[in-house]
Order: structure tokens, then sequence, then C-alpha cells
């Protein structure tokens, strides 16, 4: 059994460094989803394996033994706070690349140069334009 | 209770907050983080004078339940935070805040203080990685407030390359728990020292490789230049101060007193990341002529000084390093406070289209130069004791090869703040360059920075009580008393 899951978390936490290294930034939002389901995987298997008691329960009575096959419950409450953990992070991520690729028209995350822009003509760093802090409270004002 | 306010001050604050128009939010803000920091100094006071405090959540007892544990290290850095904190939210008083009035702003900027709160004293490593999380989600949400092409793209950049780090520390958090079946500090430190810890180097180096992400050190820090400046000054003000520490505050726990036993070899590879980051971080500087990109840079660049006091291995690194986290705080934060000045004086961050500032502004320019020589290290400044610690220790260990790259970097640091200095201040003001002819409303911003930069001269004329405070926190004050007597 655990070798089953030591190669379902090597497929997937490959699949989801696969599609991390995309160019593409919503492939790369489901790559990172990918290697959290991997790291899910693994925490869940600190706790147990048909066989193969990798931990033991943390409470057993003095007068009990452990049941045969028993799991440990901890890594389960641990998995379930990272799922919910997770979750929430990639739909804020999921949100966040929607709304880039409205402002910049595609996906790609090459064109993503505004807070790093390339060097000039002259090897020198390109000047970054602010946003004058007057214009930007007016700008929050009319947004409220 | 007491252990307690770290985490509670500012989530009460953050939920408050919200509850709030903005018209009042600010005033509210600055009375929540006064709270904290009086809270914060009765519980350094406490832990002063008694042992660590300790608080069992649930009242599970302490192998099997979540605890929550501040000692003379974790009381020090949660007073630092409190500041910090409070320095921001006086400094956005100012006009010098250029930032978006989201209704959503303060109350984030507290969520962030409870999740670094609550890793600067939680006694866990699963609940760390929980704190890890909440600082992660609510820095994204800065970042992400101004809503621009440059901002969202700072926290695209910053969001995978955490999101991996967390994920590689939840990774590291399994394999510890299946190897020992602890999760506590205390627990595992027992377990460290009395079956042979060493043979969890590897699982150790996968929870300290996660936390390099979130410090920032050389092959993984490519996220901190990418995003710093597209906050605004107050924000990162408190950025510089707190997000790239918890790193460094977690490679210090890890290493320094959870797990002792470790091999020599893992303060080896340490020292092998932390010198490519000190000199890739000030070369880096050395070519931005953006105020905030320069220092961005220079804050991965004082990563590694951090680093290598922990690649020392003895306890006079380790103090070194908490010395230097305390200093690179409050320096830090306020050279970036200053840039947020200067923009608002100048109308410019870069350096090619501002100048005159040493006779239009010399107070400015007194508590920039106080700074800067700060981070640089030079005499009476709390940069030099910072340095001398860890230069000293470097020499005592027979490393004279990190000698030599300590004081190298030194000299470049120089270099970048002479920089900023003779361009900025020194030089006349380049044509078409606008300066406010009526007030500038900067005056919350100037008590700030002031004291502040007071704050690093008087550590650097009076260094003795933090020197001797930092090095009781890993004599008789560590994890090690505080647990003892556990099964």
């Amino acid at each position: 059994m655990i070798w089953w899951l030591a190669v379902g978390v090597a497929a997937t936490m490959s699949a989801g460094i696969y599609l991390l290294l995309c160019r593409d930034m919503l492939r790369c939002i489901i790559g990172i989803s990918l290697v959290g389901a991997a790291t899910n995987l693994v925490v869940f298997a600190s706790g147990w394996t048909r066989g193969h008691a990798v931990t033991t329960p943390p409470f057993v009575p003095d007068d009990a033994t452990v049941l045969s096959g028993a799991a440990n419950p901890v890594p389960h409450a641990l998995v379930l706070t990272a799922i919910v953990i997770g979750f929430a992070l990639v739909c804020l991520s999921l949100v966040l690349v929607l709304e880039i690729v409205q402002q910049q028209g595609s996906t790609d995350s090459d064109q993503l140069r505004d807070a790093e822009p390339p060097m000039d003509e002259h090897g020198k760093p390109a000047i970054l334009d602010d946003v004058s802090p007057w214009d930007d409270v007016a700008r929050a004002e009319r947004a409220d | 209770m007491l252990v307690l306010t770290p985490i509670l001050v500012p989530l009460v604050t953050a939920l408050v907050c919200a509850w709030l128009p903005i018209s009042r939010q600010r005033a509210v803000a600055v009375l929540g983080s006064l709270v904290h920091v009086v809270t914060a100094t009765l519980l350094l006071s406490e832990v002063a004078t008694h042992q660590a405090l300790r608080l069992e959540l649930g009242g599970w007892p302490a192998p099997f339940g979540i605890e929550l544990v501040v000692d003379r290290l974790g009381a020090t850095l949660t007073l630092l935070a409190a500041v910090m904190g409070a320095a921001t939210f006086v400094y956005g008083l100012s006009d010098a805040d250029p930032g978006p009035r989201a209704k959503t702003r303060i109350p984030l900027v507290y969520g962030l203080l409870a999740g670094v709160g609550g890793a600067f004293s939680t006694g866990d490593l699963f609940n760390l990685y929980v704190w890890f999380e909440l600082g992660l989600v609510c820095a994204v949400g800065l970042l992400a407030l101004a809503c621009t092409r440059r901002s969202l793209e700072a926290t695209f950049k910053y969001f995978v390359l955490n999101v991996l780090g967390t994920l590689l520390f939840l990774i590291g958090i399994a394999y510890i728990y299946a190897t020992t079946g602890h999760l506590g500090f205390g627990a595992l430190r027992q377990a460290a020292l009395h079956e042979d810890g060493s043979r969890w180097a590897a699982l150790v180096a996968v929870l300290v490789l996660a936390s390099l992400v979130k410090a920032g050190a050389f092959p993984v820090f490519s996220w901190l230049p990418a995003a710093y400046h597209t906050l605004s000054a107050p924000v990162v003000g408190l950025f510089a101060a707190l997000m790239t520490k918890v790193g460094v505050y977690t490679v210090l726990r890890l290493m320094g007193d959870v797990f002792p036993t470790a091999p020599g070899l893992m303060n080896t590879a340490l020292a092998a990341v932390a010198i490519p980051t000190m000199i890739i971080g000030v070369l880096g500087a050395a070519h931005h002529w953006d105020i905030r990109r320069i220092l961005a840079f220079h804050s991965a660049s004082q990563i590694g000084y951090m680093l290598l006091g922990i690649a020392l291995g003895t306890v006079s690194g380790y103090a070194g390093t908490l010395v230097y986290v305390v200093h690179h705080a409050v320096v830090k934060a306020n050279l970036f406070l200053v840039a947020g000045m200067i923009h608002r004086t100048t109308g410019s961050f870069d350096l090619r289209r501002c100048g005159g500032l040493f006779v239009a502004r010399p107070w400015l320019a007194v508590i920039f130069g106080l700074s800067a020589m700060s981070l640089v290290g030079l005499p009476p400044s709390s940069g030099f004791w910072a340095k001398f610690g860890i230069v000293r220790e470097t020499i005592v260990l027979g490393r004279f090869a990190w000698t030599g790259v300590v004081l190298g970097v030194g000299v470049l640091t120089l270099y970048s703040m002479m920089k900023i200095f003779f361009e900025a201040f020194w030089k006349k003001a380049p044509d078409g360059a606008r300066m406010p002819s009526g007030p500038t409303g900067l005056g919350p911003a100037y008590l700030v920075t002031g004291t502040l930069a007071l704050v690093s001269l008087g550590v650097g004329l009076w260094p003795e009580p933090l020197l001797d405070w930092a090095r009781s926190a890993f004599v008789d004050h560590n994890l090690a008393t505080a647990t003892e007597g556990l099964p």
C-alpha cells in the first residue's frame, strides 16, 4: 500500500511541477494545486497505511492495545486543515490570474515585465514611473 | 493569557477595523498598535523575570496538544513586530502614504501582524505552518490591493514562490511527524537529544529550505525585489521589517534550538547559501537606481549576514543573528520609510530624477545618513555591533574567508548608500524636478523615522543590554529549560 501511495505522490507531484514550470499562468496555478494535493497525500501517508502503522495513535489507554490497522487520527486532522487552506489559496490565486489576464490580455507569464522592466539601451535600469500619490488617492476615493 | 496577546491583539484590532469606515480606521489602528506594544513589553518583562511562558491550548498536556511557548527569543521578536507595527500606523497618518485608501488595508496589515506574532509565539511545527499561511494570505491581499498591472504582477510572483515554500514546509512536517511522532518543539528537541537526531538531518533540511524561501535566500529570493517596490511606503516598511525575518526566525529556531544535534554539514550548507545571498544581493543593489529596488536587493544581501550567523553554529553566532535581526528590522524599515518621504518631497523614487534634498530637507538627510551608516555598519550605530558580533565569531572559529566576504560586502553596501546619499541629497536637483511649495504634511513621518534613527544610534552607543539579552536567549533561557520535565 505504501508503494502505491508513493507512486501516486510521485505522479501527482511531477505533473504539478511540470505544469508549474509552464509559461502559462493558469497552468501554473493548476500546477500549484496539484503540488498541494501531493503534499496532502504525503501528510496523509504519515498516519497510516495498511499493514504499516507508520505512527501509532497518541492516545491509547494503559490497559488497551492498538487495534491492528488502526489509523493515527492526528495526520488526518492536519490534512483537513491543509486542504481548507489550500482550497482558499487556489481560489484566491485563480481570481488573481483572471484579473491579470483581463488587464494584459494574455496568460503568458513572459509578458509580466511591468514591475521589473527590462534595461534601457544604455544598460541602465528603466525608470519606474510611479503613480503620483494624489492621483492614487483620487482613484481610490472614486472606487469607494 | 499574556501568551495569547501577540495573536489576539492584532486579530481583534483587525476585526474591529473591518467593521469601521475608513475615516475611523486609522485612529483605531494606532490605538491597537499601542496596546500591542504595551502587551508585548509586558510579555518581555514577564519572560525576563520568570522562565519562558507556556500555554497548553485546550488543556491538552504538552507532547499531545498544541502549545504556545514564548521564550526570550520569541518575546524579543514579538516586541519588535509590535513596535514596527506601531511605526507603520503612525507613519500612515502622514501624507507620505500614497497607498490605495482601501477599506481592507488596515485589517490586512493587522492580519499580517497576527500571522507574524503567531509564528513567533507558537511551540508547534504544524501551528507554525498555519501562521505562515495567515501571513501569506494577508501579504497577498496587501500586494494586490492597488490592483494595477504592476502590483498584480508582483503579487503573482510573490504568491507562486511563497506558496511553494509553505508546501515544502508542510512536506517537511509530514516527514518529521512520520519519523518522530511529534510536532511540538519541546518534544522534538527531547527526541533529537535522546535518539540519534543526526539521522534526521535530511528531514530538517527540507524544513530549513522551505524557511529559506520565506527568508529570501539566494537561489529563491527573486520574489523579494519583484514585490517590495510595488507596495506603498508604510506597508513596505513593515514588509522589510518582518516578512523575511519570519523565515530567519524559523531557521534559527530549528537549527539553533529544536534540532541542536544536526550535523556540521548542515551549517556548511547554510553558509554556502548565505555567502552567495550576501554577494548577489549587494551586486543587484549596485545596479539599480530606484531607491526602493536598491533597498530591496539590500534586504536579500543582509539576510545573508543573519544566515551566516546561524551557520556558525555557536551560541555567539546565534546571538549575533538575533542582534542582527533586531537591528536590521529597525534600520531597513526606516530606510524604506525615508524613501517614501523622498518620494513625497521630490515626486520620484528614481535617483536620476531627484536631488537637492540636503538643502531643502536637511533633517531628512540627517535621518537618512544615520540609518544608512547603521546599515553599512559604521561605529556609533547598531549596525556596527550587529556586524561586529558576526565578524568576531568568524575570526574566533578561524573562518577567515567568511570574514573577508562579510567585510567586502560591507564595502559594497557603503557604495550603494553613498550612491543614494550623493544622488538624492547632495547633487543639485535635476532640471524639471519639482519641489512642493506648500507644507508636505510629513510631521508623523518625521516623528517615526527620527525615533527609529535615534533607536539605532542609541543601541550603537549603549549596546551592552541588547548583546547580553541576545546571548542569554540562547544560553539558559532557551527552549531547553522551558521544556524541562517533559516526558
